[in-house]
Parts: C-alpha cells; sequence; structure tokens
C-alpha cells in the first residue's frame, strides 16, 4: 500500500470520515470535523502506522492530508 | 416555598437481563439470572470467575463509533440508557426550556477498563503513548457532560458518585433540584462497567465477591444461608424525573410519584453495616417522613440485597425497626439475585425496577433463596414473581463508606 493509502485509511479510521472526503488538501480541523484532542490522537496513530516520533513542533504543522503524507515521505520510511 | 411534585416520565435501562426496560423487566419477573462466565480475560488467577454482563449491544446503534472510542463502555452504558429514557419521555428539546432541563447521572467507580488499558500503555511504551482522549474517556461526570453536549440540556449538569448509592442519590437529588425549582426535567440515573480485572480483583481482594465458580447462576443468593458475596454486574438505569405540572401539561405519560427521598451515613465501617441496620432504617425512615405517609401504606421494598453475609442481616434488621409488626407484611425482593449488583448503578435500575412494579402491579422475585439463613425471616418473595396490589414502594440502596439513600415511589 502506498503512503498516500496508508495515511488516508489511518483519517478514515480516527476521524470517522469517508473516503471521497480524504483528499489531498483536506484539512483535518476545518473540512473533516477534527477538534485539537482528533489531531492529537490521529498524529499518534501515524506515529505507530510509520513506526516514527514525530516532535510536537513538527505535529502541530500537520494539519492537512497532504502535509501528513510530505512528512511521512521526508522523515520515515 | 411550598415543594413541586416530581414525577417519573421516561425510563432506559442496559442490564444483564436486556437491553432496555421491556425486556429486562419480563426477564426479571420470569426469575431468570443475568451471570455468566467471564470470556473478556483470562480468568486463571481470578478467585471470582463470573460476573452479570450487558450482552449483545450494538453501540453503533445509538453513538457514532468516532464518538464511541473516546468513551470508556460506562459512559457509552449510561448514555444509551439516558437516550432510550429520553425517547420514552417524548419531552422535545427546545431553546426555550434546555436550559431547565438538566442531568445527573453518575458511576460508584468510573472508566476502570480504561484505566487499566492507558497504565499498560504507560508502562509498556511511555507517557507520550498515552491516548489525549484518556481523561474525558474515563471520568465519572461525562456522561452527563456528553449528554448536555449531544441533546444541549443547559439545565444543572452533576454527577454524584457514591459508591452502590450513586443511582438512588442522583435521582433523589435531581427530584428535589425539580422540587425546589432549579429545574423542571432531569435525566438521572447511574452506569458501571466495572466488570474489569481490576474490578474483579478488587472487589475479590476485599472479600466482597461469591466464589461460587462452580454454578455462577446459584452465587447471588440473597438471606439465603449458603450465600458468600455479591455478583459483580454491568449496566446503566437512567429515569426522566419531571415536574408534574410541566409533565400534565405536554400530556407526558407517567409512570410512578417520586414522594419520598432519604438519605444517612452510618459513621461505622469502610466496607460494613452495623449489624443492627441503623444507617439503613434512618434512611428509610427519612424517606418516609418526607413522604408524611406512615410504613403500614408501604407494600413492596425492592431491597439492596447484596447477598453479602452482614448486609443482608442488616437490612433485615432495619426493616424490623422501620416497620415493627408490619415487617412480616411488607414484601422484600432483591433484583440482585437475577442481574447481580451493578454498584453505581444498582439504585437507578433498582429503581426502574420498583417504578414496573407500581405500574404493572408486580413484584420481581429473588431467586436462589432455597435455605433463609437464620434472622433471615421476611417475605422475600422467594423464586416466584407475584400479581399485587401496591399503593407505594420503597427502592433501598447502600454504600461503601457508609452512605445510604432510599427513594420512595408513589403509583399513580
Amino acid at each position: 500500500m502506498s503512503i498516500e493509502d496508508r495515511v488516508t485509511k489511518i483519517v478514515i479510521e480516527q476521524l470517522g470520515v469517508k473516503e471521497e472526503e480524504v483528499k489531498s488538501e483536506a484539512s483535518f480541523v476545518d473540512d473533516l470535523g477534527a477538534d485539537s484532542l482528533d489531531t492529537v490522537e490521529l498524529v499518534m496513530a501515524l506515529e505507530e502506522e510509520f513506526d516514527t516520533e514525530i516532535p510536537d513542533d513538527e505535529a502541530e504543522k500537520i494539519t492537512t492530508v497532504q502535509s501528513a503524507v510530505d512528512y511521512i515521505k521526508a522523515h520515515a520510511e | 416555598m411550598s415543594k413541586r411534585r416530581v414525577v417519573v416520565t421516561g425510563m432506559g435501562m442496559l442490564s444483564p437481563l436486556g437491553n432496555n426496560v421491556e425486556s429486562s423487566w419480563a426477564n426479571l419477573l420470569e426469575g431468570k439470572s443475568g451471570v455468566d462466565l467471564i470470556t473478556h480475560f483470562d480468568t486463571t488467577n481470578f478467585g471470582t470467575k463470573f460476573a452479570a454482563m450487558v450482552k449483545d449491544l450494538d453501540t453503533a446503534d445509538y453513538i457514532e463509533r468516532k464518538e464511541a472510542k473516546k468513551m470508556d463502555l460506562f459512559i457509552q452504558y449510561g448514555i444509551i440508557a439516558a437516550i432510550q429514557a429520553i425517547r420514552d419521555s417524548g419531552i422535545e428539546i427546545t431553546e426555550e426550556n434546555a436550559y431547565r432541563i438538566g442531568v445527573a447521572i453518575g458511576s460508584g467507580i468510573g472508566g476502570l477498563g480504561l484505566i487499566e488499558e492507558n497504565h499498560t500503555k504507560l508502562m509498556n511504551s511511555g507517557p507520550r503513548k498515552l491516548s489525549p482522549f484518556f481523561v474525558p474517556s474515563t471520568i465519572i461526570n461525562m456522561i452527563s457532560g456528553h449528554l448536555s453536549i449531544m441533546y444541549g440540556l443547559k439545565g444543572p449538569n452533576i454527577s454524584i458518585t457514591t459508591a452502590c448509592t450513586t443511582g438512588v442519590h442522583n435521582i433523589g437529588q435531581a427530584a428535589r433540584m425539580i422540587a425546589y425549582g432549579d429545574a423542571d426535567v432531569m435525566v438521572a440515573g447511574g452506569a458501571e462497567k466495572a466488570s474489569t480485572q481490576l474490578g474483579i480483583g478488587g472487589f475479590g481482594a476485599a472479600r466482597a465477591l461469591s466464589s461460587r465458580n462452580d454454578d455462577p447462576q446459584a452465587a447471588s443468593r440473597p438471606w439465603d444461608k449458603d450465600r458468600d458475596g455479591f455478583v459483580l454486574g454491568d449496566g446503566a438505569g437512567v429515569m426522566v424525573v419531571e415536574d408534574y405540572e410541566h409533565a400534565k401539561a405536554r400530556g407526558a405519560k407517567i409512570y410512578a410519584e417520586i414522594v419520598g427521598f432519604g438519605m444517612s451515613g452510618d459513621a461505622y465501617h469502610m466496607t460494613s453495616p452495623p449489624a443492627d441496620g441503623d444507617g439503613a432504617a434512618r434512611s428509610m425512615l427519612n424517606a418516609i417522613n418526607d413522604a408524611q405517609i406512615n410504613p403500614e401504606q408501604i407494600g413492596y421494598i425492592n431491597a439492596h440485597g447484596t447477598s453479602t453475609p452482614t448486609g443482608d442481616k442488616a437490612e433485615t434488621a432495619a426493616v424490623k425497626r422501620v416497620f415493627g409488626h408490619h415487617a412480616g407484611k411488607v414484601m422484600v425482593s432483591s433484583s440482585k439475585s437475577m442481574i447481580g449488583h451493578l454498584l453505581g448503578a444498582a439504585g437507578s435500575v433498582e429503581s426502574i425496577i420498583t417504578a414496573m412494579s407500581l405500574v404493572d402491579q408486580k413484584v420481581s422475585p429473588t431467586i436462589n433463596l432455597d435455605n433463609p439463613d437464620e434472622g433471615c425471616d421476611l417475605d422475600y418473595v422467594p423464586h416466584v414473581a407475584r400479581d399485587v396490589q401496591l399503593e407505594y414502594a420503597l427502592c433501598n440502596s447502600f454504600g461503601f463508606g457508609g452512605t445510604n439513600g432510599t427513594l420512595l415511589f408513589k403509583k399513580m
């Protein structure tokens, strides 16, 4: 499975949204209904899936599906 | 200020005998047991290997999966029972009345299951792996919190926690709030999911649980001479209680009136009542005095009746002290013989059972009562339900710490 697909799967699972809503430019808070605690948990799920640790100052920048994919591509695997 | 009358207009329940009031009540009248061997964790090293669990529940019927993930099961149970009660009451929540509708739902212990899970994460992987929802998914007042958010209920929002008296205290105080004028409608009760490793292990260590592992459905046997402790139960009971005039004006169906509420403290021991049932007796008397009726008018007591050696005798002594020569005429039965001890949900589930007794004019039995213990000589309604004529009925709850509560219901 590609990184994009794995991220999409986690977003669907964590935020309880439909696959077609998870567009690359979608914002977790503004488009996908996440609150601040949801985004903390989402980042934890990404850490788990990609076996990495995302520092808090980096985690704050992960606000869209694309930014999550970009971070993983740059730092993990 | 004159007290306003308070009535019950909605009821919801999850119990070991059914996932709503109707099925639970039907099974109680048939004298069924909801006790089973525990299969959700390995009980090899536990002295007690059984409990009375909620079964075949699909929480997705009531709560979105994404939201349910942020709630310990006790919270989900409480919310589901409350949704049932609110729907049953037919109350319509509007911008105008939202400020006059509140919530008072508690739990004896709270989110033991997720506390265990997160502690394991902490030990194995460190604090960074703790869920951001750990705290709000386990604290006791979150049933009240979630419900206020779900329904926009802006009245009083509280959760009383008094161990096994939690359910009665929440309903009683909710009724007082209505009588006093703080609210017109309160969604009140208790919820519990303590059949976890810490719950079973902890109550086992306190020597409170039955260990009749070879025959779990016979383990809860209040007043029987072979009783050896209580059976832990899971579930939730929630009542919609309402100002009588408010209920009448909207044409609500009314199950029963709450005419009396009494409380007391034992000032005796952490986990045992005094042998003479002093605190229990004063709790019942306070409820009877609150209603300004005579004990002789009461036909039924839904007892605390946990199946512990000391508790059952103390409650019997208390009934004799309160009712005197009438004690032999009042029916006293224990729902816990069938559904186990639901701790913080016990008093609210049993309040609903008491109300149903008044509605249907039937009393559910005490099962497993084969040989009454010495001194246990009241009419405990053994084995078989009864058709009765009832005007008033009491519901007792007594908790660790020596905290007692009694509700007095009247037929409408």
